[in-house]
């Protein structure tokens, strides 16, 4: 019980297609599920996880749907983004009530809990929690029955690093135990350090799928636009344009800035200051003009 | 059939919660009134049967069908923490059905308990009207839980749509069309409460007691059949 297909699966909402015609197999190990806020990300956990049926396609664990029927509960964890608990329970009856509803007594709560180091706060009600406490006390919940998927809807959201780290630490250890662990984030660097795979999620699109470095490349090698203000704009605009990794300098006469498309990210970056430096131009103000995170993905999608 | 957490749950979250403030002042002021009644007017069968038919069945009983009705599921179901009762190897229908059970159980205790107090305390159980209207209230909460955590499983305004019934179909058409009465919970608990009663014309009801015997027991089948039905089919979308 440890993989989860996902065919040709769609989700609209009314005239809002949420998930557009996906398909992917997350099988056992560490996945990352990246991608903007609203990409659909939820939607697809939500369809994994047997909360949305599918509008088309299918969505099964080891070939049994997953949409209406309860059994599968068995064998996947969930951890939902959303904050709401039982706030007027303490976490060890929470635990508890979670364990007793898959058939299991406080021995396996206070394991779980144990697992997320929560016992010091166990009898405290859920209401007081921290946001970081609470996801432990989601995560306890999830891991309650030693399920063999998990699904972590952003889970890393509100935590600070160091629980951060120590939940990376835990899935890390679960997914090398063989366990299928999927979880969202629209953070790069979240996704890099936990997730040797990574599906990526655009605009409702299966836009990416593979190893995590596959695709930092992909992003980093897109064309960047920069901004720039100098002390001499014409001059710098053609020193830059001069060297391959500049594909297009536009003078903004009217906001007296440059607008510079780079090819090569690396290289350009070594450039710039190389060229104001021995041209004795002073450089004012350089900042990326589209690192919004839509546009990073957006740039996958086409590539 | 029945879920010993989830009832846990269910009944301290129905209790946790502010709205269950309403459960308590109204047994409270029904019991109150009661005295006051009893102490300036002296027992009376007539009067007891008013109050407790005009203020307690027509009233109390409903409220508090709608906050243990709607409380049971609506709130789990609006900030999404059903999800952790869904995300379990439990049938729905369990879910529902222990539901139904807790709502039915904390209506009758709510509504039933102070209805047979404020009898005692308004004509010492004359003419049975006491135990008549407890009886009432007993058959009307296990149809109002049933209706109500309908309403709450089915919809987000479910406490407004719940009022709406109690508040505009049963009192005021009730009191208007006569039609209007045969489908109302109120009348058919009545016709049970005027079988249990001795003295004439101190309850009455305008359904037969085998048609509302059968309507009590269709309407808390179907609604909580179709309870069951839209829990297994409830969909959680994201926050996206």
């Amino acid at each position: 019980m440890t993989t989860l297909h996902i065919d040709h699966a769609s989700r609209w909402f009314g005239n809002v297609v949420a998930v557009n015609d996906v398909t992917m197999t997350i099988g056992p190990g560490v996945t990352g599920l990246l991608g903007p806020n609203g990409a659909g990300k939820s939607t697809l956990i939500n369809m994994m996880g047997g909360f949305l049926a599918p509008s088309t396609g299918t969505v099964t664990l080891d070939g049994r749907p997953i949409w209406r029927n309860e059994s599968v509960y068995g064998h996947i964890g969930v951890v939902p983004e959303r904050e709401a608990m039982y706030d007027f329970l303490t976490g060890r009856e929470f635990v508890v009530a979670n364990a007793e509803l898959h058939g299991l007594g406080a021995a396996e709560a206070q394991r779980a809990l144990a697992t997320v180091e929560m016992e010091d706060a166990q009898d405290r009600k859920i209401g007081t929690y921290s946001k970081g406490m609470r996801q432990r006390v989601k995560m306890a919940s999830a891991l309650v029955h030693d399920p063999s998927v998990l699904l972590l809807d952003e889970p890393f959201n509100g935590m600070d690093p160091r629980q951060r780290m120590q939940l990376m630490d835990l899935l890390r250890r679960m997914g090398a135990d063989g366990r299928t662990v999927l979880f969202s984030s629209h953070i790069l660097e979240e996704v890099e350090q936990l997730a040797s795979h990574i599906e990526v999620i655009v605009a409702g699109r299966h836009a990416a799928s593979g190893d995590f470095r596959r695709i930092r490349r992909l992003m980093t090698d897109r064309p960047h636009r920069y901004l720039v203000r100098s002390s001499d704009d014409r001059a710098l605009a053609a020193a830059l344009i001069a060297d391959p990794s500049t594909a297009g300098i536009e003078v903004d006469v009217r906001e007296g800035v440059l607008r510079v498309q780079a090819v090569d990210f690396g290289r350009f970056t070594e450039l710039l200051p190389r060229v104001a430096r021995e041209h004795s131009i002073r450089l004012l103000t350089v900042s990326p003009s589209d690192e919004s995170l839509e546009s990073v993905f957006s740039y996958l999608v086409a590539a | 059939m029945y879920h010993p957490t989830v009832a846990r749950l269910t009944y301290r979250g129905l209790l946790g919660r502010r709205r269950a403030a309403i459960l308590f002042v109204l047994p409270v002021l029904l019991v109150a009134i009661s005295a006051a009644v009893r102490l300036f007017n002296g027992a009376d069968d007539q009067v007891a049967a008013d109050l407790l038919g005009g203020f307690a069945l027509a009233t109390m009983v409903p409220l508090i069908g709608v906050i243990a009705g709607t409380g049971a599921i609506g709130p789990e179901i609006d900030d999404g923490s059903i999800v952790y009762l869904l995300a379990k190897p439990v049938k729905r229908p369990t879910i529902i059905f222990t539901k139904l059970i807790v709502a039915i159980g904390v209506t009758m205790v709510f509504s039933a308990v102070p209805t047979l107090i404020a009898g005692l305390v308004l004509n010492g159980n004359g003419q049975q009207v006491a135990v008549a209207y407890t009886v009432a209230a007993l058959v009307a909460s296990i149809a109002y839980s049933a209706l109500f955590l309908l309403f709450g499983t089915v919809s987000r305004h479910a406490v407004v749509f719940g009022l709406v019934y109690v508040l505009v179909w049963e009192s005021l058409f009730g009191s208007i069309i006569s039609g209007a009465r045969t489908l109302s919970v109120q009348q058919w608990a009545l016709a049970v409460a005027d079988k249990v009663t001795q003295g004439e014309g101190l309850v009455s009801s305008d359904v037969s007691l085998p048609v509302a015997a059968v309507l009590l027991a269709v309407v808390t089948v179907a609604a909580t059949w179709f309870a069951g039905w839209k829990l297994r089919t409830l969909t959680l979308a994201g926050e996206e």
